[in-house]
């Protein structure tokens, strides 16, 4: 059995730990919230610009669209843009969203290669020896669109070029402090004529046109302009949503890291409180023993 | 007859109501929609955005993005934008001063960096010579604010 003084000291030290993750649960639980904010500050110009290309789509018009829009006949390889924290401690956060990238593409019958954005999600990646071609890490606490504009820009230029023919984003869904969902996304080729389910996920109907634009400068300048930025939209509120997520994911682990440790506590109390019971019992028996010792050889 | 209007920047709404003409800085030139007008999409370019209704005008510093005119509404999709009245002048000051400073300091063009710099500089520009001149008070035409009686 420890002794008193051993058990004194691990006592002390599991409530240290358990200080250290009540504060970083108060601080992921203040995180969520601005996350969360950002997301619903996005959502307008989501909406709008979501309305604009459906307009776009659905007007008259013989050639395809835009380059952006038009789903390849055959398909080469594959981009994943995979959203991870830069950081863990935040429970299985990680390691769900990684894990869900392998369900879907450890069998895919094409190369696929991927965009990591987050530093963890880099490690984890490169020790399944997938083909990274370019990270994003160490993002803001707090990114504003221009922060991670990039990574839409990027994924767009992939896809012009012709290094891959699709592209998918693999984030974590914010459904509440205690559900996050990795999910999966088409981002490019943008696919409008599929209206219903996007147009329901941000929550507007589609209005349908009744004449045919006038275009000024031209079609392709427009949209142009339009399409790029509306893929980096989705990237960035698919961040934020992984951002949310990694943070009641954190906030999550961090309450059951308290709760352990406030129990552990509890525990090691008993265990001190036996242990020092019984050193003094033991003492006393010392003493009266000693005593009966002593009377013995006076008497 | 109102139409409305919303203008949207990357993060918030920046207005939205019934109104009676807006001036919109397109590629191109200035461009009023009027109520009824043709269905249109049009790029913007750096300029100042006039929204009149009911006789009062509002001014917002845009900086590039697109107009999309339907029958019953008038969408702003800015890369960036805000109302003139909400510009924090002290703050462009400063913004342009730094872009300025970093500028003449002659670091190599064509970098990243210098490229964001002459985008800032050519923003809190705009948004200066906006508070500056539509500021409320010191509007160009002070008639048709009713401000102008007995000239």
């Amino acid at each position: 059995m420890a002794t008193p003084r051993e058990v004194r000291l691990r006592i002390r030290s599991v409530k240290n730990i358990a200080q250290v993750t009540r504060a970083l649960q108060a601080v992921s639980a203040s995180k969520v919230r601005k996350a969360m904010q950002a997301v619903t500050n996005t959502r307008p110009y989501a909406t709008k610009a979501w309305q604009v290309l459906t307009h776009i789509a659905g007007q008259p018009s013989k050639e395809s669209l835009h380059p952006l829009l038009t789903r390849r006949s055959e398909l080469k390889s594959v981009l994943v843009v995979i959203l991870t924290g830069d950081r863990g401690l935040a429970g299985a956060y990680n390691t769900n969203i990684v894990r869900f990238a392998s369900q879907k593409f450890d069998q895919y019958p094409l190369p696929v290669s991927y965009i990591t954005v987050g530093r963890k999600g880099r490690d984890l990646m490169l020790r399944r020896r997938k083909n990274i071609i370019a990270e994003f890490s160490n993002l803001p606490a707090a990114p504003s669109f221009a922060d991670v504009s990039a990574i839409g820009r990027l994924a767009v230029d992939e896809f012009l070029a012709g290094h891959s023919d699709e592209v998918y984003l693999v984030y974590t869904d914010f459904v509440n402090m205690v559900r996050q969902i990795p999910t999966m996304k088409k981002l490019l080729p943008l696919e409008v004529e599929e209206e219903d389910t996007r147009v329901e996920t941000f929550g507007q109907d589609a209005l349908r046109p009744h004449a045919a634009y006038i275009y000024e400068p031209g079609q392709i300048e427009i949209l142009d302009q339009i399409i790029p930025r509306f893929t980096a939209l989705q990237v960035y509120q698919a961040i934020l949503e992984s951002l949310a997520s990694e943070h009641a994911a954190r906030m999550v682990a961090m309450k059951n890291a308290t709760d352990s440790a406030t129990e552990l506590a509890s525990a090691l109390t008993l265990e001190y409180n036996k242990a020092r019971q019984q050193s003094i019992t033991s003492e006393m028996l010392d003493i009266a023993g000693g005593a009966e010792a002593l009377a013995q050889a006076i008497g | 007859m109102p139409i409305r209007c919303e203008i949207v920047s990357q993060d918030r709404m920046v207005f939205q109501g019934d109104v009676d003409i807006v001036v919109v800085p397109g590629v191109d030139g200035e461009m009023g929609i009027l109520p009824n007008h043709a269905p249109l999409l049009s790029t913007l370019k750096f300029g100042i955005l006039k929204v009149r209704s009911a006789g009062e005008e509002q001014f917002f510093a845009v900086s590039g993005g697109v107009v999309e005119v339907q029958p019953n509404i008038i969408t702003i999709l800015a890369d960036a934008a805000e109302n003139v009245e909400e510009i924090d002048v002290t703050r462009a000051e400063e913004a342009r001063k730094r872009a300025e400073e970093y500028l003449e300091a002659g670091p190599p063009p064509d970098t990243d960096a210098y490229l964001a710099m002459e985008a800032a500089l050519r923003r809190s520009n705009l948004r200066l010579e906006a508070a500056r001149r539509f500021r409320r008070g010191k509007l160009t035409h002070p008639y048709e604010r009713g401000e102008g009686e007995g000239l």
